[in-house]
């Protein structure tokens, strides 16, 4: 199994699901780590598609990570919330398995409706990233078979990294301001 | 420890090896000299706190011995970050031990919420918002001296409490 570049994904990639891909972009422009924007609706098909591809075959989610873009200025995706995928195919080489080649996805979501499809019946790593998501940022994972909090007390209020939170003057009786 | 035990031995009396003492010093006595801790550790801290615990610092020469349930504990040492989720946790912990009970804050976390004072809006700023503290010790963590010199203030305070006074 080859290696394949980014480029040549993003280039069948947009003939496969044509305007459902966007472009491929990096940050900052020269030096940063390339990735592809899908259209939220379209991630599970795209991302199951780059694992069962034989000529990808990308078997492993690195990371599955949210972020709260509304601060950014001057960017398409200001003022929403983005899904980060980072996912490789790790396939044995010789005695030892080696990263044959990665891709970085990027999804966007609006901040009033967060709503993207769950990928944690594509690899089941993605089961706990996803509740983590949502725990962190509030976006619903449609699809997931168990969306509840994974880190904080099942009974807390709001998300705690979008930026316009709020600390809570009490939790349960105890005061939580220093 | 020899001529106490032989309080109850009356032949002890007639052989001139006896000791006069007050209840209070007693009792005060034979707790300082076994405060069991609870084996219960929640953050970095909790490693000083097993280093303190392990042969070089050896707690165990005062008597310290973990113990695996709150219910033969005498002193809890709070070890590491309270977050509030654990907070619930901890308040039931130190309501489960049996009187007299103890508690030793270890590190800034606990004593005062620590480098999460100001943006950790999960971390509890100070386990002294839930159950009351005997001995601060501060740092981040303290080496295991320092929890040593803790455990010794805590001594101390056993050693002159009263049993008419709460």
């Amino acid at each position: 199994m080859n290696a394949v570049p980014i480029e040549a994904i993003h280039a069948d990639l947009l003939s496969k699901f044509s305007d459902m891909i966007g472009d491929l972009r990096r940050e900052p422009a020269e030096t940063g780590t390339a990735y592809i924007v899908v259209k939220a609706e379209w991630i599970r098909d795209v991302c199951l598609y780059l694992r069962d591809d034989p000529h990808y075959l990308m078997n492993n989610l690195n990371l599955l990570s949210c972020v709260d873009f509304r601060e950014i200025k001057g960017q398409e995706y200001q003022g929403q919330l983005g899904v980060v995928y980072h996912m490789s195919s790790l396939q044995p080489v010789g005695d030892e398995w080696k990263t044959i080649h990665s891709v970085a996805i990027r999804s966007y979501v609006p901040l009033s409706d967060p709503h993207i499809p769950s990928v944690a019946r594509v690899w089941r790593t993605a089961d706990w990233h996803e509740r983590e998501g949502y725990d962190m940022f509030g976006i619903i994972f449609d699809g997931h078979p168990d969306l509840r909090r994974i880190l904080l007390p099942s009974d807390w209020e709001g998300y705690p990294l979008r930026k316009d939170y709020k600390t809570p003057d009490y939790y349960n009786g105890m005061k939580v301001p220093y | 420890m020899g001529l106490l035990n032989k309080l109850d031995n009356i032949e002890s009396f007639e052989t001139g090896n006896f000791v006069f003492s007050t209840v209070e010093s007693l009792l005060n006595w034979g707790r300082l000299s076994s405060i069991w801790q609870m084996g219960f550790g929640l953050a970095c801290c909790a490693i000083e706190f097993m280093a303190a615990n392990a042969s070089n610092f050896d707690m165990m020469r005062f008597g310290v011995i973990p113990r695996p349930s709150p219910r033969h504990s005498d002193v809890i040492i709070i070890s590491g970050t309270v977050t509030l989720k654990m907070a619930t946790r901890v308040k039931r912990l130190y309501e489960q031990m049996p009187d007299p009970k103890y508690v030793i804050s270890m590190g800034s976390c606990s004593n005062c919420g620590g480098p999460y004072w100001e943006h950790g809006y999960h971390v509890l700023k100070g386990v002294d918002r839930v159950i009351p503290v005997d001995v601060y010790v501060p740092g981040c963590p303290p080496r295991p001296e320092a929890l040593l010199e803790g455990l010794i203030r805590l001594r101390d305070k056993v050693r002159h409490q009263s049993l008419s006074k709460a």
